[in-house]
C-alpha cells in the first residue's frame, strides 16, 4: 500500500515538473505555412479592423459643447424662475403694505 | 464680477472661436495620431474641475469657520460645476481610450480616482438637495473630503502603473502642442469664472426669496 502511494506521489511530481513544458507546447501557435497555392501582394491584404479617429474626436468636442450648453440653459431657467418668483413676492408685499 | 460678466463672455467667445484653429494646427502625436487631439478639451475640463473642487473646498472651510452664508453659496455653486466639468472629462476620456487603448474604460488609478471624486460631489449635491435643515455643515465636510482627493487623483499616474500619460507629459509639450493646450485651459478657466458668477447669483437669489417669504408670513 505504501509502495502504491509512493508511486502515485512520484507520478504527480513528475507530471508537475512536466506541466510547464506541456502547457508551452500547447500555447505555441501553429507555424504559418509558406504561400503554396498563391502569392498575394501585401497591398491586397484585407484592411485591419481599425476605429476611425475623426468621429471620436468630433463626438468628444460635441459632447463637451452639449454638456456646457445644457448646463447654461439649466442655470438660466432656474435663475429666471427664481427672479420671477422674487418679483411676484415683492408685488404681494407691496400690495400688503398699501392695505 | 457682475460688471465684468459681459466683457468676460465676449473675450471667452473669441477664445473658444480661436481654439479650434490652434487645435487643428497642432501636429499629430506620433503614436496616437488624430485621436490625441481630444486632449485639448479633455485636460482643460479636468483642470476646471479641479479648480471647482478647490473653490468648493475652500469656501466650505470658510463656511465651517464663520457660518457665512455667502461662503456656503460659493461652495454649492462650485460643487455643481465640479459635476458639470467632470462629466465632460469622464465622457471625452473613453472616446480617446477606445482608440488609444482599445477599451472604453479601464479601472486604472487615474480614471477610477477621478470617477470617485466626481461621485463625491454628486453625493454633496444630493445631500444638499435631500439632506434637510442642517445638511450644509455635513455637505461642507464632504467637500473637504473631496478636496483632499485631488492630489491623489493628480499624482496617481506617477505613483501607480496606469494607462494614462504621466504628469510630465504636459511640461514636456513642444510649443506647437502646448499653445493650443494652454489656450483651451485658459478658456475653460474663464468659462468656470463666468459660470460661477451665474450660479452664485442663483444661490443669492434663492436666499433673498427665502427672506421675502419670511417677510410675507410676518
Amino acid at each position: 500500500m505504501t509502495r502504491l502511494i509512493n508511486t502515485v506521489i512520484a507520478l504527480v511530481f513528475v507530471l508537475g515538473l512536466c506541466a510547464p513544458a506541456i502547457a508551452q507546447t500547447q500555447q505555441q501557435p501553429p507555424p504559418k505555412p509558406a504561400a503554396q497555392d498563391e502569392f498575394l501582394p501585401i497591398d491586397q491584404l484585407a484592411p485591419k479592423e481599425e476605429l476611425p479617429a475623426a468621429p471620436l474626436v468630433m463626438a468628444a468636442y460635441a459632447i463637451a459643447w452639449l454638456v456646457l450648453f445644457v448646463y447654461v440653459v439649466s442655470v438660466w431657467r432656474r435663475l429666471g424662475k427664481v427672479e420671477g418668483e422674487i418679483a411676484d413676492v415683492n408685488r404681494r408685499l407691496a400690495g400688503g403694505a398699501r392695505r | 464680477m457682475q460688471k465684468l460678466f459681459f466683457p468676460l463672455a465676449a473675450v471667452l467667445a473669441v477664445m473658444f472661436a480661436v481654439a479650434p484653429v490652434l487645435i487643428v494646427g497642432a501636429p499629430y502625436e506620433s503614436t496616437m495620431g488624430l485621436v490625441q487631439k481630444i486632449f485639448y478639451f479633455h485636460f482643460p475640463s479636468w483642470m476646471a474641475m479641479f479648480t471647482a473642487v478647490f473653490v468648493s473646498g475652500g469656501a466650505s472651510i470658510v463656511f465651517l469657520a464663520t457660518r457665512r452664508k455667502s461662503a456656503d453659496a460659493v461652495a454649492v455653486a462650485s460643487a455643481e460645476l465640479v459635476v458639470a466639468f467632470g462629466l465632460i472629462g469622464l465622457l471625452t476620456g473613453p472616446l480617446w481610450g477606445i482608440k488609444a487603448w482599445g477599451v472604453w474604460w479601464s479601472w486604472d488609478p487615474r480614471g477610477t480616482s477621478a470617477l470617485v471624486l466626481w461621485l463625491i460631489f454628486w453625493g454633496y449635491l444630493l445631500l444638499r438637495r435631500f439632506g434637510g435643515p442642517g445638511s450644509e455643515r455635513l455637505a461642507a465636510a464632504v467637500a473637504l473630503f473631496g478636496m483632499a482627493n485631488v492630489p491623489f487623483v493628480y499624482w496617481s499616474v506617477n505613483l501607480w502603473r496606469t494607462l494614462h500619460p504621466k504628469t510630465t507629459v504636459v511640461s514636456s509639450l513642444p510649443v506647437s502642442m502646448g499653445l493650443p493646450l494652454w489656450w483651451s485651459t485658459a478658456a475653460f478657466m474663464g468659462l468656470f469664472a463666468l459660470l460661477m458668477t451665474l450660479r452664485t447669483r442663483l444661490e443669492h437669489d434663492r436666499a433673498r426669496l427665502d427672506e421675502l417669504y419670511l417677510a410675507l408670513e410676518d
